[in-house]
Formats: C-alpha cells, structure tokens, sequence
C-alpha cells in the first residue's frame, strides 16, 4: 500500500477548496509539517523503547515489561511523567540562552527531515539542494548543544559542551567527505535522484563506496553522540554532560532529539548507500523503514558493547584517520570514475 | 598600558595566565561526593586546565560511622555484626580478620573444617568482589554491558551465602571460634557447579573488554603506578601486583588453612590500569582453584562456634591481618582483661590506595582519572570506617 494516494487524495482536496493560492501554498505545509511532527514524535518514542528493549536483551535483562505490552507505552509514560515536571530554571543561568538551547535542539532535529524521501512520492520538499541542506541543518546542533553547555553555568555542563563543539565539528568533515563519493556517481545533490539512481540491488553505492560508508557510519555514530564517540554527555564522566541542568519537558526534548539524530543519521546511510527506498513487492516507505531501523539497531549494537574513547584519542581518530582516509576515498573515487569515462564511456 | 600592567599583577597573583592571548584560568571542580564514578561519597577536589587535570585532592569522611569507638562499647562478640560493616563488599574477610585477631588474643582453638569453611567463603567473596570490580570498571570506561552479566553471577554467588547463612550482603557467618552454622546438605555440590560453570565464563568477559582496542587505549599506560612508588605508600593487593611486586599474605604471611592449597599469584609488569584490572581477572581464576580444592579436601568434623557470648579476653594486644580482596585488611585488638576490648583498630586496603592517587594523577585528562580511580577498586567505607 502506497501512502502518497492518501495525501494526493488530501491534496486535491485542498485544491477544490479553491483557496487563494498564498493560502493554499500555507495549509498545504502546514499539514505535511503536522503529519510529519507526528511521525516524528512517535518514532521518537518507539527509538526509545527500542534501545531499552535491545539493550535489556544483549545484557540478559528483559527490560521495560510492565506498561502496555512488553513495556511499548513505556516510553509514553515517561514522557507523560516529564511533562508534568515542574520547569526548573536554576539559578545563575544566562536564562535566554538556557531556555531557547532544547528549543533549538529540537527544530533543527526536525528541519532535517524535509528532503528526507520516506517513499516513492513521499518527501516533505524534495530540494534541489537536499543533501547539503541536511548537512547545514544539522550543525545547528553544536550550536544549541554549546549553548546548552554555557548557559547552564555548570563547569560539567561546561565542559560537554566544549566537548561537543570539538567532536561534532572534527567529525563533520570526514563526513561530508564521504558523501562526495556518492555525489559524483550520483551527480545530483537532491535526494530523490540519489535514490533514483540505485534501483537495482548492484547499484546501491555501498557497493561502491564500501570505504565511504564505513567512514560515514564511523562520522554518523560521532555526529550524533552515542558510544563509543558519547563524550559530551559521558555520564560517568561529566555526570550527565550539557544537559545535567535541564530537567523536566526541556531535558525530554535533548533526549527526543538525540534519538530522532541518530534515526536522521540512519535515514542519510541509507538513501545515500543502500539504496533509500528500492525494493521490490513491499510498498516503498516499507522498505525506507527497514533498511534506516535496521542501521539504527547497528548503532544500538555499537553502544552496547563498545567502551568509550577518550578525548584526545578521538581527535586524533578524526584528523589523523577518518580525514585521510576520506581524501583517499574521494580522490580514488574521482580518477576511477574519469577513467571509466574515458575507457569505457558514458 | 598602566591598566594592564596592574591587571596582569592582579592576574599573576590570582594563578591567571595570559599565555594564550586570552586570559585563561584554571578552575576547580567537585567530583562527588555524588558523582556517578566515585564510587560512594568519595570527593576528589579538581583543579582543571580544560580537559586536562593539574591536581586531584581526595576528602574523604562522607561515610565516617565510628566503627572503631562503636567497638569500645560492645563486648568480643557483638563486634562480629559491625565488622561486617566495615568493607562491605567483601565482609567474609572482615570478620575474618576481626575473629581471628581475638581468637589469637585469647586463645581460642577452631576445627580443620572451619578453616576450610573460612577458606571457601574468603574466596567466594574476592570473586563476588572482583566481580563488581570488573562491571563498574566497564562502566566508568563507558561499557555498560560487562556491568550487568558480572552481576548475573555475582548473584549466583550471594545465592550460595544466602543458603548458608541467610545473608547475601552483611553475612555476620565466621564467629570467634568458628563459623555460625555448619553448610547447609549438598552446598558443596551446588559450589563446585558453580566453579564449573564460572571458570569458563571469564573468558566471556576478556573478550568483551581485555583485548578490545578502545579499552587498550583507555587502559594502557594510563596511571603507572611505579613498584617503588606503590611500596612507599603501603599499596597491597591487585593494585601492588599489578605494579609488578608479588606479595600477597595468603604466601607470604599465611593465615588459616592457605599454606595447603596449590594456586598462583598474578603480577602485572608496568602498574598501568590495564595491569590492575588483569590481575584481577587472573585473581577469579586462581580463587575459583582454591574452592574447587578446599570443597574437594573439606574434612568432616564440628565446624560451629562454641564461645560464650561474653567473656573476657586476657590483658594484651594482638594485630592480625590478611588479604582482602582489595588488599591487607588488618585488626589490631588491645584488651585491658575486660569483656569489652580497650581499643580497636581497623586497616583498610583502599585508604592507602586514595592516598596515592594525587601521585599518580597529575597532567591527564578527566577520563583517566576516572578509570584510575575505578582501578583502585576502592570502597568508601573502609576509608572512613
């Protein structure tokens, strides 16, 4: 079953309104950002509950049982109880800063999504710029994180957010540098095309670009936090990191957003290596699904059994490794791809 | 330029430096006494250059209960409870230490079988201890998984206490003369099923963390603690082992029944973390070898503690001492002749550990010293007593 009749159906019913085009133009994205808030927000959750339930079976546990079945509203209760926190804002905060940080968090989380295809037709914006749009988009992050850090006035909260500067910013080139790989096979920036340019199974650009893929999951899994590269918020470490003055719904949105991160993350590898949303019989959003959860468990797997690396030791992994390697990858990529042109042809 | 002449005055007597351009400053920080890694309420005083650690000052007292004067004011065998207490994590070996001190003051003779008892206990506990040494090692080094399958057979083994002396914690089991209670029927069986199914299982554990690059670079070379140094502040157990010093009292001091069994004493080679944290994962294995000894070579006989709850000890002092888990763990006993001791005193392994730690701490980043302090193993209680 393909979702996009459903909202072409919605659509066209928008259009026999017959509304003044401005008004037609508002209602229509308004709509498609509120279904995908909602999407988001239950994917959020259902993240979460995830990573507690896998957790809870690589170490013997069963993990959250009693809320629903196998614990599925858990997640929901929590956030439930979070919301009826009181919003504590500590004392000796810089109160701008420390309130508009989750809030920033959180957009930026969200506007990553737009040219994210989901399926055949279903792409909130399908932009001609859509890669590069999501890399920018989300270095907001760093910026709302090092926020966080400082207007906590907390030397811990402090010092994860410095922590976060450094690794987000080091590990952002490596990353775009693995992308580009793709990009020149590729040869468009939107996302849609990306896809569309993997139909079959042999052309999926993991194949391809197996070295750019490690070094984007390596890149992706530092980009969003989690362990091993989790040192902003190491909780054995810096407590709990930028967030440990946040509590209540302000603390839930760092949490909603880490985990919506690292589903962008899978979401990215997955259009750009394996081939987004291709796949036969199942319908296409089926297939996105899949593909990006199953990359998700890989990073829930990575968490649950690696150590956490040390602070310099993950600055030299970035400049000293993943860089190098990047260049590599991209130079190869490049002269064997002028080479297949000029031998072979087009 | 006068105004900055006397800012950088201002500066240089306040410890700020212009080195950089900037006015950089380095700054203290609490860790603890609530703070994730520290294990209790230890507080370590951290004067920070960024990432990077200058100084680490510990203060401790945050779990001081008076133990030693609580003592003054019970007679011999009320004390046995409070010892418990006092290192909980392995307090077999404080009521070891503690009966064993007033029995030797007041010559009290126990069986061959109670000793073997002793022996069993003793190294059930440094496994049940080394066991959550091994999880909250993981922990602080960010590896949360070991954590939880390391208390899966911990419980197997508060399991095994429980059926002996209804205790899984604060187990109050060796008395002076003897143990409380004689093993329950078929417990030897249920041990040595144990030891069958634990020997095996630490392989589990070296190939989750032992060789794992990330834990190397966490742990290699990280916090040498040098022979000389660790002999200068009285380090005992894994920790002086682990710089490459052999000593271990259950050979070189031997207490009950150890000179009859066969097992071996790990040594690590620099004093790294990584050292500390492989003699202990060698330690499980050689305890597991002593049971499996001890139940098999168990002699028949009374085992259960015959002293009167009051007597007195006669007039004198005695300090006995044996291997914790963490270390020398000692009793020093002076009675005046009376049914209550004059003066007791308790040596706990860890307190000489914390004292080296500033040593050992100077120049590395935060998360070193978070896997130095976890290498420690140390416990709180046994500092403050």
């Amino acid at each position: 079953m393909e979702l996009h009749g459903i909202f072409e159906y919605f659509g066209s019913l928008i259009d026999k309104i017959g509304l003044p085009g401005f008004w037609e133009f508002l209602v229509d994205n308004t709509l498609i950002a509120a279904v995908l808030l909602g999407v988001l927000s239950v994917m959020a959750l259902f993240l979460v509950w995830w990573e507690r339930k896998v957790s809870a079976h690589m170490q013997d546990r069963l993990g959250p049982m009693r809320t629903g079945w196998h614990g599925v509203l858990q997640t929901l209760a929590d956030g439930m109880k979070l919301l009826q926190k009181e919003d504590i804002t500590p004392t000796g905060v810089d109160r701008g800063v420390f309130f508009w940080a989750p809030v920033i968090v959180f957009a930026t989380t969200f506007l990553a999504y737009v040219p994210i295809p989901w399926g055949e037709k279903l792409i909130p914006a399908d932009l001609n710029i859509g890669i590069l749009y999501i890399l920018a988009i989300t270095t907001f992050t760093v910026i709302a994180l090092l926020m966080a850090g400082w207007g906590s006035n907390n030397k811990w909260a402090l010092l994860g957010g410095m922590r976060s500067a450094a690794q987000i910013i080091s590990y952002e080139v490596p990353l775009t540098l693995s992308i580009m790989g793709v990009l020149i096979f590729a040869e468009s920036l939107s996302m849609q095309s990306i896809v569309k340019s993997q139909a079959g199974f042999f052309d999926w650009y993991v194949f391809r670009q197996p070295l750019g893929f490690l070094i984007f999951l390596v890149a992706s899994t530092a980009e969003v936090n989690r362990t091993p590269f989790d040192l902003p918020e190491a909780e054995q470490e810096l407590v709990a990191g930028f967030n440990v003055e946040y509590s209540g719904m302000k603390f839930a949105m760092f949490f909603l957003a880490e985990f919506l991160n690292m589903f962008t993350a899978s979401a990215i590898a997955v259009t750009l290596f394996f081939g987004g949303w291709n796949g036969p019989l199942l319908p296409s959003w089926v297939w996105f699904l899949g593909k990006t959860l199953v990359i998700v468990f890989i990073l829930m797997w990575f968490r649950w059994t690696y150590p956490r690396l040390r602070v310099d030791h993950l600055m030299e992994f970035a400049w000293k490794w993943l860089l190098p390697l990047a260049f590599l990858n991209l130079i190869l990529t490049g002269i064997g791809v002028y080479l297949w042109d000029a031998l072979v042809g087009k | 330029m006068d105004e900055e002449r006397v800012a950088r005055q201002i500066a240089e007597t306040e410890g700020i430096s212009f080195d950089s351009g900037f006015p950089t400053e380095e700054f203290m920080v609490n860790m603890g006494p609530q703070h994730p890694s520290t294990h209790g309420v230890c507080r370590l005083l951290l004067s920070m250059d960024g990432e990077n650690v200058k100084s680490v000052q510990p203060h401790i007292g945050y779990l001081h209960r008076a133990i030693e004067k609580i003592c003054e004011n019970r007679t011999y065998a009320q004390i046995v409870p409070y010892t418990d207490r006092f290192e909980y994590v392995t307090s077999m070996a404080c009521n070891w230490v503690y009966c064993k001190a007033v029995e030797q003051l007041s010559n009290i003779e126990i069986t061959e079988r109670s000793e073997y008892i002793r022996v069993i206990m003793l190294e059930l506990n440094r496994i049940a201890s080394h066991l959550i040494f091994l999880g909250t090692f993981g922990l602080d080094l960010g590896a949360v998984t070991p954590f939880l399958y390391c208390l899966r057979e911990r419980e197997w083994i508060m399991d095994l206490y429980e059926s002996v002396c209804g205790q899984r914690l604060l187990y109050n089991y060796i008395r002076i003369g003897g143990v409380s209670r004689d093993l329950p029927v078929g417990w030897e069986k249920k041990c040595i099923e144990f030891v069958d199914y634990f020997e095996p299982i630490i392989d589990d554990y070296e190939e989750l963390l032992t060789y794992n690059p990330i834990f190397l670079t966490r742990t290699r070379n990280v916090g040498i603690l040098p022979k000389d140094m660790a002999i200068d502040y009285a380090c005992s157990g894994p920790v002086l082992r682990g710089s490459g010093v052999q000593w271990d009292l259950r050979v070189d001091d031997p207490f009950g029944v150890y000179d009859k069994f066969d097992f071996e004493i790990p040594t690590g080679t620099v004093g790294d973390t990584w050292d500390r944290y492989i003699v202990r994962i060698r330690e499980m294995r050689q305890s597991s070898r002593i049971i499996r000894q001890a139940v098999e070579g168990l002699p028949e006989g009374t085992c259960v503690a015959k002293a009167k709850p009051t007597f007195k000890a006669p007039e004198g002092e005695y300090y006995q001492r044996l291997e914790s888990s963490r270390g020398e763990i000692g009793c020093y006993v002076i009675s005046k002749g009376e049914k209550k001791p004059w003066r007791v005193k308790l040596r706990g392994a860890s307190y000489n550990h914390l004292m080296a730690l500033p040593e050992i701490c100077k120049g590395i980043k935060i998360a070193d010293l978070v896997a130095i302090f976890a290498s420690f193993d140390a416990v709180m209680p046994e500092v403050d007593r």
